[in-house]
């Protein structure tokens, strides 16, 4: 008996050993920076090349990565197919704000656009569209006046043109920088929807990580066809606020992509890889006789 | 009779003076036969956001209002005059009854946001405050949207989008509280005065800025002394109420959306629009 204790110690020390060694070799290596990314769900490392030519998608565990809006319109439309449309709207500082010019600079540089939305027309296997993308490295891409000109702009094209419109948002909402402008684009993008719709015209958004405030109340939200991408937080109020408001812990897997399918919210949700088909499928359901491949 | 100068911070410890009226009691001074009508027909009456029907100038009107209450139970009851996604169910509702029975619609806006809670993101509150933009800009009757005390972000535009917006001389509309734009911005809740300035929230701001139409002169103040402002937004609201009943629909239509589509200011090939 006192044999069979001592060998089961032994074997507990031996096991504590070989777990406390195995926590030694995971010790974080030195990654230069830049060439390697870490994945926010499963925590490995992707090397750059693997990522972007894996579509900026966890090759480990699936977890998809942010991606700019320049990518995005590259991954979606056929090749060299996009032309974009009011590149040149550029923002201001109505309300004086300090660093405010400052904040653009940096999100002219992260983003290479003149704001944090990008839009223009494309084909999608040869059915044209107008299509527009959010870009969260421009100021989380947020919606002040120069963004909110260029989504209600891209809209009317679309209403004037007779073309289905794909939108892909990437946002933390209004831009705080211009107070009231900000919350103004909310009711201008409706307005410009509200008259694309009475044209009976195909709307998609697609909503991606992250989608929330007052880009996620307004255009974001009034798709006739409403997809959320995989892994993408999307709601109205921030988590931070509604944890101060309510004073309790917010249930596992709030505002994520399935939260949103499960209380009714969007239509489906989608692989990135996906993306493309998925929207030629419904680009294609939409069109009417005669109007195949433009 | 001119405005009193007043610094930022100052309008807003005034727009949010506990004796301040609410909507309820402007409604009373407002208009009369108010039957308030109530439910979203999906999911429950939102109490944040009162509605019905009344007469104002012995014409039938449909008036939506968020209410925050008067006293503790009463301020829980109207949830301080934050809706959920089923108190701007039951406004839209109301409004495209209004539109069907040709009445003009008055919108009073008086919260600090729509309520951030599980529910209300469950219910789809993003949905919800789109949905009344996109809805609102349809409508056929005319929209009078008054700003009575406090405008808190897309909570408030989701009632406000009109052909009218009139704003109180001590009421605040900005895009968050400025509470919310100091821990934002500065990271740090406690600038909130400097926020306040900054910020250009109140109704001289906002008229400069074009947002609004007109500003309602208070005198001493809906705390000390409401009558004198009530009848000062009851000639406003006559005035431009009768201005709206004469545009035929479409007109009335494309005055709204440009009103809207014309907000902003930004640079295009180094040409400046404001």
């Amino acid at each position: 008996m006192n044999d069979f204790l001592e060998h089961r110690k032994k074997r507990l020390e031996e096991f504590k050993k070989t777990v406390r060694k195995k926590e030694v070799t995971y010790k974080p290596i030195d990654i230069p920076e830049g060439l390697f990314f870490k994945c926010d769900q499963c925590g490995a490392a992707i090397y750059e090349k693997t990522l972007q030519l894996g579509h900026y998608i966890c090759p480990f565990c699936d977890f998809h990565f942010r991606m700019n809006a320049t990518s995005r319109v590259d991954l979606i439309v056929d090749e060299g197919s996009f032309e974009s449309l009011y590149d040149d709207i550029r923002s201001l500082n109505p309300l004086g704000i300090q660093n405010y010019e400052e904040k653009v600079k940096i999100g002219q540089e992260l983003s290479k656009l003149n704001e944090a939305f990008l839009c223009g027309t494309g084909k999608i296997v040869g059915i044209k569209v107008a299509i527009g993308a959010l870009d969260s490295t421009f100021m989380m891409g947020s919606m002040g006046s120069a963004v909110g000109e260029k989504v209600s702009r891209l809209i009317e094209y679309a209403t004037k043109h007779k073309l289905p419109l794909v939108i892909f948002s990437a946002s933390g909402g209004a831009r705080m920088q211009e107070g009231i402008y900000s919350l103004m684009q909310m009711a201008k993008t409706s307005a410009a929807l509200l008259r694309h719709d009475q044209e009976n015209l195909l709307y998609i958004s697609v909503l991606t990580n992250p989608t929330t405030g007052g880009v996620a109340a307004s255009f974001a939200s009034l798709g006739d066809i409403m997809i959320a991408e995989k892994s993408s937080l999307i709601g109205f109020a921030g988590a931070r606020v509604i944890k101060q408001t309510i004073r309790q812990d917010l249930p596992e897997g709030f505002q994520t992509d399935e939260f949103q399918l499960n209380h009714g919210q969007v239509d489906m949700i989608v692989h990135r890889s996906d993306m493309r088909k998925t929207l030629y499928q419904l680009l294609k359901l939409h069109q009417k006789d005669g109007h195949d491949n433009d | 009779m001119t405005m009193i100068n007043k610094s930022a911070w100052g309008i807003v410890k005034l727009a949010r003076h506990p004796k301040r009226i609410t909507s309820r009691t402007l409604l009373d001074h407002l208009v009369t036969d108010f039957i308030e009508l109530k439910g979203d027909r999906l999911f429950k009456d939102d109490q944040s956001i009162i509605g019905g029907i009344a007469k104002f100038n012995a014409m039938p009107v449909t008036v939506i209002a968020q209410e925050k209450g008067k006293d503790t139970t009463d301020k829980i009851k109207h949830n301080f005059g934050m809706p959920h996604p089923e108190g701007y169910r039951k406004a839209i509702r109301l409004m495209r009854q209004a539109e069907k029975f040709n009445r003009p619609i008055i919108t009073i806006i008086d919260t600090p946001g729509a309520y951030p809670g599980i529910e209300a993101e469950e219910r789809g509150q993003a949905r919800a405050i789109a949905q009344n933009l996109f809805d609102m800009m349809s409508l056929t009757v005319p929209i009078i949207v008054i700003v009575l005390s406090e405008g808190g972000s897309g909570g408030a535009l989701a009632i406000g989008v009109g052909d009218r917006i009139l704003m109180f001389e001590n009421a605040i509309y900005s895009i968050l509280s400025p509470e919310g734009f100091a821990s934002i911005l500065y990271k740090d809740s406690s600038k909130a005065e400097e926020a306040a300035t900054i910020m250009k929230l109140t109704a001289k701001d906002l008229q400069s800025f074009k947002i609004i139409d007109d500003i309602i002169l208070e005198k001493d103040g809906l705390h000390e002394d409401p009558s004198f402002g009530i009848h000062n937004l009851k000639k406003q609201l006559t005035k431009h109420l009768n201005q709206l009943l004469k545009q035929n629909k479409k007109t009335l239509l494309e005055n709204r959306y440009q009103k809207f589509r014309n907000i902003g200011v930004y640079q295009e090939e180094g040409v400046k629009h404001e």
